[in-house]
């Protein structure tokens, strides 16, 4: 009975079925047939389509990066595609704002949750359409209603208190609740138990079997995928901004989706042995920081990949950015070749050698109104210097040469914030290379990267450990970090599980030391308790493609 | 039972494909085509008003294009020009200094108490106007980076410190009397130029300077526009704020002699006005208050901008109370029109 559509990518395929599809799907349900969405060169929807009838549940699953986020946005009405036609009970659907998805009935449930801590829960409810009586908020018939939506959720939370201090869970109630006023006939949930624990979710759970008893449709966002079989009527699969498979019954295996979802895996090999490896470049005692993580212990050689790998909150990011003085170690050594190194901050480290290049492009990494070449020259113009001076001719000259070497598609001479995600990744490991350091470490190195640039900066990696950088790789991509990794670190709630040579390094060992000692975390250590709101649900062993 | 697509699973694998080089020829024609449109984009705006301002004002009062009242122009902005450099550097950081005007009459009136009450040689106080600038520009500096104080807040409060200060030292009253080479200083000239105009002039060729050619002044852009990335590129930004709230309190000082010497009187209440028409200056030339953007030249333009309309408007009799109504509009036609040209550049 539901009908779940796999449509080829090509667009002009997907252009051809897509009025096909309209009419035949044209008796109920939200169809969506060829969605295409482009970000200036950058095509992240490629051609998806999906289908939702009343009282079904569908779920989508894609990687981080796949396209499940904009298809939900393009259906809010909150982006619009490019290409690709939608359509609601046989009419034309085309949301120009999410007030527009709203008055179709169509609702989208954020992945974070926006509330105005400040006011009630019944103001935040009916925020943006408050009831006036006598030239006053009609308190009473607000609370009133958001008691009776809260109460259909199983939820007791007065709606006359403030948000603020409630729950992550009770937020969200608040959030479906709000959905619900609307009446909508069509939810969309944005990994909503993406900050919620086990008994929370499980909330969730029952809240959405309740509205599918109500007839509404539902597209349920997730990357846990036993979540997913819990749920799902059908699944839709993402990768890569197309569909990648899509199955119209709810007992599918794990390992297929997986293997729908990752596809791609190590299409790139692996890193080439490291043989010309030779002497620690970076070794890092003991390190710590206070609430964060601790007792970190490693070293790097030179000309070695270590990736580190663990799930989000695992204390990864916080670790390498410590390495590189973001910010200050409480305990612990770092070393590099062989000399001690006092991190007082990033200048600290860079004059060590040490640079990083971060996750957060937009906001750590780049000033995106400044031009490439400014960006990729700013931790050096006091060494590009001649007599004190530093020119503009100079700075477009070394900006030219990474340019050349990193082949970044686009001029450095205009604001960086015109190119590509991908060559703004290149322009950012660019500026990380002006001078060759002796520990790279790399957060998320292709995050929100095409395919093409994703290549180019792999062998960019491979060739810099081959000219003898020690480099430290942090990916939530499991496939990055074993198709790159010479070894692989673990971490897991702010502790080092393990370091697993190339040949222990399977998906299945990582997942083992970033998961299963899980609860060994709380029951020891009260720091890492504070570090990550750590749920048994974040930790499925299905869960391997998105660490 | 489970199907799934193979085809799709399998086509889809990116192949590792050699990058292909980007097309050169079109690359270099939008190279040439964007350094036009670069040029056009930097170019208008503030100085074209400018310019027709200059000639609007030469045809209009026959006393307005003469070598004297010229020179004049440039004497009577000179102090504000000072103040402005210094308000540029804090407005390109992503900061605001509303001490300036105080700070200029709390420099002026301690050189003058230590010089006439205090009985130090001259030389000395006047080196101790200027240290009090610069002190108040390094509380200032310290307040917004370790005190975390937001720049508004932080100078707001030393503003009005500085300001009661000013009146409390002689209760109100002006101090007067200064060495004739003190007053010299407004009132010669070098090769026919005022030396307040020279010191102007020197000030801002060496401030361009700094901000173009020397690290240090070019990391400002870098503070401003976004000061995380700019830590983390290894920068001492809290040392460079500080620096740049010290110059800007040290330039307020000197502009604060310069008043001193014109008027041959410290007056408490001096600057005062100035502070509101030195920001509207930097926002004519073209600096963005959200920071990291703003130069040198546009300042210059600004600064002229507002001293040609003050002056021709004076020459015309147009009442000095509708003068600032005037200023409020150029402030609002030359943003607009400059955000639209960066909006053709973007």
């Amino acid at each position: 009975m539901i009908s779940t559509e796999a449509v080829n990518a090509d667009p002009a395929t997907a252009n051809h079925t897509a009025s096909h599809t309209a009419s035949q799907a044209g008796e109920s349900g939200l169809v969506c047939v060829g969605l295409v969405k482009k970000y200036g060169g950058v095509t992240v929807l490629n051609g998806v389509s999906l289908s939702v009838l009343p009282g079904n549940v569908v779920g989508l699953v894609g990687e981080n990066g796949a396209g499940k986020s904009t298809t939900s946005a393009i259906i809010a009405g909150m982006v619009q595609a490019d290409d690709g036609v939608m359509s609601l009970d046989g009419l034309p659907y085309q949301p120009r704002t999410p007030a527009d998805a709203l008055k179709a009935g169509v609702a989208l449930i954020h992945q974070e949750i926006r509330m105005i801590p400040e006011l009630s829960v019944a103001e935040n409810i009916f925020l943006g359409r408050l009831p006036l009586r006598r030239g006053k908020i009609d308190r009473r018939s607000i609370n009133e209603s958001s008691a009776h939506m809260l109460g259909l959720l199983g939820s007791d939370t007065d709606p006359r208190r403030p948000v603020a201090g409630l729950s992550i869970a009770a937020q969200q109630e608040i959030e479906i609740a709000r959905a619900l006023t609307r009446d909508p006939r069509f939810i969309i949930f944005d990994e909503p138990s993406a900050s919620l624990g086990e008994s929370e979710t499980a909330r969730v759970f029952d809240q959405i079997h309740l509205l599918r008893e109500r007839g509404v449709g539902i597209v349920y966002i997730s990357h846990r995928l036993d979540e997913i079989g819990e749920l799902a009527d059908s699944i839709v699969c993402l990768r890569d901004g197309a569909l990648a498979a899509s199955w119209s019954e709810r007992d599918v295996a794990k390992s297929d989706i997986v293997r729908a979802m990752v596809g791609r895996e190590f299409v790139f090999g692996h890193s080439a042995p490291s043989d010309k490896q030779a002497d620690v470049a970076l070794e890092v005692t003991g390190l710590g920081r206070t609430g964060v993580f601790e007792d970190i212990n490693f070293s790097v050689n030179r000309g070695e990949i270590l990736g580190i790998a663990g799930l989000v909150g695992a204390g990864r990011t916080e670790m390498v950015r410590t390495i590189a003085g973001a910010d200050r170690a409480t305990a612990g050594t770092v070393t590099v070749e062989g000399v001690p190194v006092t991190i007082r901050g990033p200048h600290s480290s860079i004059a060590a050698g040490i640079a990083m290049v971060p996750e957060d492009r937009k906001n750590q990494g780049l000033n995106l109104d400044r031009s490439g070449a400014e960006n990729m020259t700013l931790p050096w113009e006091r060494k590009l210097t001649k007599s004190g001076i530093i020119t503009k001719r100079r700075i477009i000259d070394v900006a030219n040469r990474q340019r050349e070497f990193l082949d970044i598609r686009g001029n450095v001479d205009i604001p960086v914030s015109s190119l590509s995600g991908g060559n703004q990744q290149k322009v950012l490991l660019g500026k990380w290379l002006v001078k060759t350091p002796r520990v790279l470490i790399l957060d998320e190195p292709t995050r929100g990267v095409d395919v093409g640039a994703k290549m180019t900066i792999y062998q960019t990696i491979r060739s810099l450990a081959e000219q003898g950088v020690a480099i430290i790789v942090v990916s939530s991509e499991l496939e990055e970090v074993l198709g790159l990794s010479h070894r692989v670190l673990v971490m897991a709630g702010g502790r080092q599980r393990g370091i697993l040579s190339r040949d222990d390094a399977t998906p299945e060992r990582i997942m083992d030391l970033a998961l299963a000692t899980n609860s060994v975390v709380q029951a020891l250590s009260p720091t890492n308790a504070t570090t990550a709101q750590w749920s048994t649900h974040t930790v499925n062993e299905g869960n391997t493609h998105d660490v | 039972m489970s199907k799934i697509d193979n085809s799709r699973v399998n086509t889809n694998v990116p192949v590792i494909a050699v990058p292909k080089s980007a097309p050169h020829s079109e690359a270099q024609l939008s190279t040439t085509k964007g350094k036009i449109s670069a040029l056009l984009g930097r170019v208008p705006g503030p100085l074209i008003g400018l310019i027709v301002i200059f000639i609007g004002l030469s045809i209009m009062s026959p006393y307005f294009l003469t070598p004297h009242n010229l020179l004049n122009i440039l004497s009577q902005i000179s102090a504000e020009g000072v103040m402005a450099v210094g308000a540029l550097l804090v407005i390109i950081i992503g900061g605001i200094d509303l001490s300036v005007g105080s700070v200029l009459a709390i420099s002026s009136m301690s050189l003058a108490w230590l010089f006439r009450f205090g009985h130090l040689p001259f030389g000395w106080a006047l080196l101790a106007g200027l240290a009090v600038g610069a002190i108040i520009g390094l509380l200032n500096g310290v307040l917004t980076t370790y005190g975390r104080l937001q720049p508004f807040i932080a100078t707001l409060a030393t503003m009005s410190a500085a300001a009661g200060l000013a009146v409390f030292i002689t209760s109100g009253n002006p101090i007067n009397g200064f060495p004739d080479w003190f007053l010299a200083i407004t009132t010669s000239s070098i090769a026919g130029i005022p030396v307040q105009g020279v010191i102007l002039i020197g000030i801002f060729g060496l401030t361009a300077f700094w901000l173009r050619f020397r690290p240090s002044g070019r990391a400002l852009y870098a503070i401003g526009g976004n000061e995380e990335v700019a830590r983390l590129a290894g920068l001492p930004v809290r040392r460079a704020k500080i620096a740049v709230y010290v110059i800007a309190g040290t330039l307020a000082a000197i502009a604060g002699l310069l008043v001193t010497s014109r008027l041959d009187s410290a007056q408490p209440t001096a600057g005062t006005a100035d502070l509101l028409n030195v920001i509207a200056v930097v926002v004519i030339g073209g600096a963005s208050l959200s920071g990291g953007s703003g130069s040198i030249l546009g300042t210059f333009v600004g600064l002229l901008i507002i001293g040609v309309l003050n002056n021709g408007m004076s020459l015309l009799h147009v009442s000095p109370n509708l003068q600032p109504v005037v200023i409020g509009f150029v402030i609002v036609a030359a943003v607009m029109t400059d955000r639209r040209a960066s909006r053709k550049q973007a």
